[in-house]
């Protein structure tokens, strides 16, 4: 198997690889290089809002058209073309196979497949900037009539329809969402089908169940949205009435349609950095994950709420008031499974002896940062307050509490957890903590003065406050200024990250196979594993999290071990 | 690499990993038609005068590729089983009836498409919104795309078979007709939804 890896050609080993770890890797480098350019975006307008009308650093004049279409983008980058592929294809893609001690994906052509319409549906997107009329400016949600008038300005050329921002878009997610739907059959019939002897439903880590709950939610929520998103590239190309109220539609098809996905797709990015946390917390606290089934069974009734709370992003959409009570309901419900989540993080901390590497203190960061996150959420899924807030800077710094914790935090404890494991070398932990500090003080000054802009009434979707002379009013526009200079700051101390992870990857001390002591499978094997993953293929013997054993000698006891007298 | 994993991991559920990955793939497929499937029924309910759009169907066109696609997928049981005794020959003779259906199948619905265009009923129907029929238009709308996304299905399903039925030509790959057959099944599934939706309620 050795030979057969070491004989292949650069193109099949690197680029159209079908081994898992290459493919994982893929999507890590494509999600990072989406992240530059969505904190690129991000930098440009956060510029231009705390110094309306000045020429900006290495971008220039930002037009109104131009900052909608900037905001819109970073959304939907940093959501779908960030969030997914590194959260959900590379953890999935490096630790799925790995973890339930299998040699590879259950399907690797597809799983190739799988990335390289990734990929493509990238390129689709960076295109829909440079064809004429730019990018897409209606908001990362593309609701019509805003995203289907292509027809009525082309009329009646076809391709200059189609090959506008808006079709770009539309077909950009589409081909996003079938990629990531492949990857989860992959996932499922990986999970379902290749774990090792001995590795039963209820030995499997929490990060495996997590993704493919995960994998459930998105195959479950995505299908409506597949269908819709062609017929809103039809009457954006076409001219055919679907979403349109003249001819019949409904625009709040669409709307039900986006968030019936958009919202299963948070926790689709919520439960693998929730996975990886429970990773984390047992093996730098040498304690077992506190409550483990009922971990799992929370994460399963989350998946169920999850699809009864979309309606929460349209309490100002004109729906009836009494299905925006039911709705209400729903999203304060679903608080209280990952409430308990959380809760077992916590109670695996108390009493443990705590060790505060870098992915512990990336991990701690998460569950500080997600609480801020968590209770404004609270008051957003009130309808009566939420027709306040709607569309203002809180819900922006709320929804930023939440996921920039989940997809950032997540990301790096994962990332300085494995990367041991999946390069074998060790990262710089000094850089490591000035990169954890810098990022976290960053991160708070970009977005916890923000709340205060959006109790004052700021919107979201204003380039330029100093013409609207009754809201631009102090201290608000400082508050602007000072989380302008924190995001500078904040993509600044990721390039640490970069320089970090590229001379760690070069030039790192060797790591050991087992640098931090845990027990799951990952760790039986080679630093980095072989194509293949192991030789022999291991037996489990035990659940995954056996720390602390009063029996055994060491204080973890892997996986693999049957006996620990 | 094959044995020694088959050797080596024991799986816990005892599925093929292709039919376990179909079943998958068809439960994804299944949301997005049930999407369609909703989107259209709630339009229906709030629409009475689609009713008088479907009139404009053609009923025994839609009958006859019912029975079409029911026989192709008795024909495509037929196949499995061969599949199972090894019998390279009736499979390829019972998949290239099932491809013959599915061939049925297109040419009908051509037809049918042919004469609906003609009369004016098409993807965005020109002439119904020049006469001020808003809603009549978005049937057809409705109409085109859930056929037409069947109809693709039905294509992939018969490219499948295309390519099992070279494969098979030397014996290899019969586990594969299985899994084939499993796609037409929910293919033809789909269809019998789709006929009464479209053709049968007036």
């Amino acid at each position: 198997m050795e030979n057969l890896h070491q004989n292949k050609s650069f193109w099949s080993k690197y680029v159209f690889s079908t081994d898992h770890k290459t493919i994982g890797t893929q999507y890590m480098i494509m999600g990072m290089i989406m992240a530059g350019v969505g904190g690129y975006l991000a930098y440009v307008f956060r510029y231009n809002l705390a110094f309306p009308g000045k020429s900006i650093p290495f971008y220039g004049m930002l037009g109104p058209q131009a900052y909608n279409a900037f905001v819109t983008i970073h959304g939907m980058i940093m959501v779908f073309w960030v969030g997914m592929p590194v959260l959900l294809s590379a953890l999935g893609n490096y630790l799925i196979p790995i973890m339930i001690g299998s040699d590879d994906m259950a399907f690797p052509t597809v799983n190739m497949l799988s990335f390289w319409i990734f990929a493509v549906s990238a390129l689709v997107l960076i295109a829909s900037f440079f064809v004429p009329g730019g990018a897409f400016g209606g908001g990362w949600t593309m609701y019509p009539p805003f995203s289907a008038q292509g027809y009525v300005n082309h009329n009646p050329n076809f391709f200059t329809a189609l090959f506008s921002g808006t079709s770009l878009l539309i077909l950009a997610v589409a081909l996003e969402l079938v990629a990531m739907l492949m990857g989860g059959i992959n996932f499922l019939v990986t999970t379902i089908n290749k774990r090792a002897k001995g590795m039963t439903p209820w030995r499997i880590p929490v990060i495996i169940w997590f993704i493919n709950i995960a994998a459930v939610i998105f195959m479950f929520s995505v299908g409506p949205l597949v269908a819709g998103a062609f017929m809103l590239l039809f009457d954006n190309v076409l001219g055919t009435g679907f979403y349109d109220p003249h001819r019949g539609g409904d625009p709040m098809l669409w709307e039900h349609l986006f968030w019936f996905f958009g919202h299963p797709e948070v926790y689709v990015l919520l439960l693998p950095s929730l996975g990886v946390l429970a990773e984390i917390v047992p093996v730098f606290s040498r304690k077992p994950l506190f409550a483990y089934k009922t971990v799992i069974y929370l994460a399963l009734l989350s998946a169920f709420l999850s699809v009864l709370v979309w309606a929460h992003h349209q309490f100002v959409a004109g729906i009836d008031p009494r299905m925006a009570t039911f709705f209400s309901i729903g999203t304060i419900l679903i608080s209280i499974p990952f409430a308990g989540i959380f809760l077992s993080y916590m109670a695996t901390l108390w009493g443990g002896s705590i060790r505060m590497k870098l992915p512990m203190l990336w991990a701690i960061g998460f569950i500080g940062l997600f609480l801020v996150g968590g209770l404004t959420g609270l008051f957003l899924g009130s309808n009566t307050f939420d027709i306040y807030a709607h569309d203002t800077y809180f819900v922006v710094a709320h929804f930023h509490y939440t996921l920039f914790p989940d997809i950032f935090f997540g990301f790096f404890a994962a990332f300085y957890y494995w990367f041991p494991k999946f390069t074998g070398k060790e990262l710089n932990a000094k850089l490591g903590k000035w990169h954890f500090w810098l990022t976290f003080i960053f991160f708070n000054g970009v977005f916890f003065l923000l709340f205060f802009n959006g109790l004052a009434g700021q919107h979201r979707r204003i380039n330029d406050y100093s013409s609207f002379s009754l809201i631009s009013r102090e201290p608000y526009q400082t508050f602007e200024q000072i989380a302008t200079v924190c995001a500078i700051g904040l993509m600044l101390s990721q390039f640490i990250f970069l320089y970090n992870f590229i001379t760690s990857f070069r030039k790192g001390k060797k790591a050991v196979k087992n640098p931090w002591e845990s027990t799951t499978l990952e760790w039986q094997s080679d630093s980095p594993p072989p194509h293949g993953n192991f030789n022999p293929y291991p037996e489990v013997h035990r659940g995954a999290y056996d720390y602390s054993l009063p029996e055994a000698k060491e204080d973890f006891t892997p996986q693999n071990v049957p006996n620990v007298n | 690499m094959e044995t020694q994993q088959n050797h080596l991991t024991i799986p816990i559920i005892k599925i093929p990993q292709g039919r376990l990955g179909m079943w998958v793939l068809i439960a994804g497929e299944l949301v997005i038609f049930g999407g369609l499937i909703c989107f259209y029924l709630l339009n229906r309910i709030r629409y009475p005068h689609w009713g008088d759009m479907a009139a404009h169907t053609n009923t025994f066109i839609g009958a006859l590729n019912t029975v079409v696609l029911l026989v192709s997928s008795y024909t495509v049981v037929r196949a499995h089983q061969a599949a199972l005794k090894m019998d390279v020959a009736k499979v390829r003779l019972w998949l290239s009836c099932t491809l013959l259906g599915g061939i049925l199948f297109l040419v009908d619905k051509s037809i049918e498409y042919a004469h609906e265009i003609s009369e004016g009923f098409t993807f965005t129907s020109p002439k119904l919104v020049a006469a001020g029929d808003h809603v009549g238009s978005l049937f057809w709308s409705y109409y085109y795309i859930m056929t037409g996304l069947h109809g693709a299905h039905v294509l992939a399903g018969m490219t499948v078979m295309l390519i099992i039925l070279i494969q098979t030509r030397k014996g290899k790959n019969m586990h594969r007709v299985e899994l084939a057959g499993m796609y037409w099944h929910m293919v033809d599934l789909i269809w019998i939804f789709l006929f009464p939706l479209l053709y049968i309620a007036k």
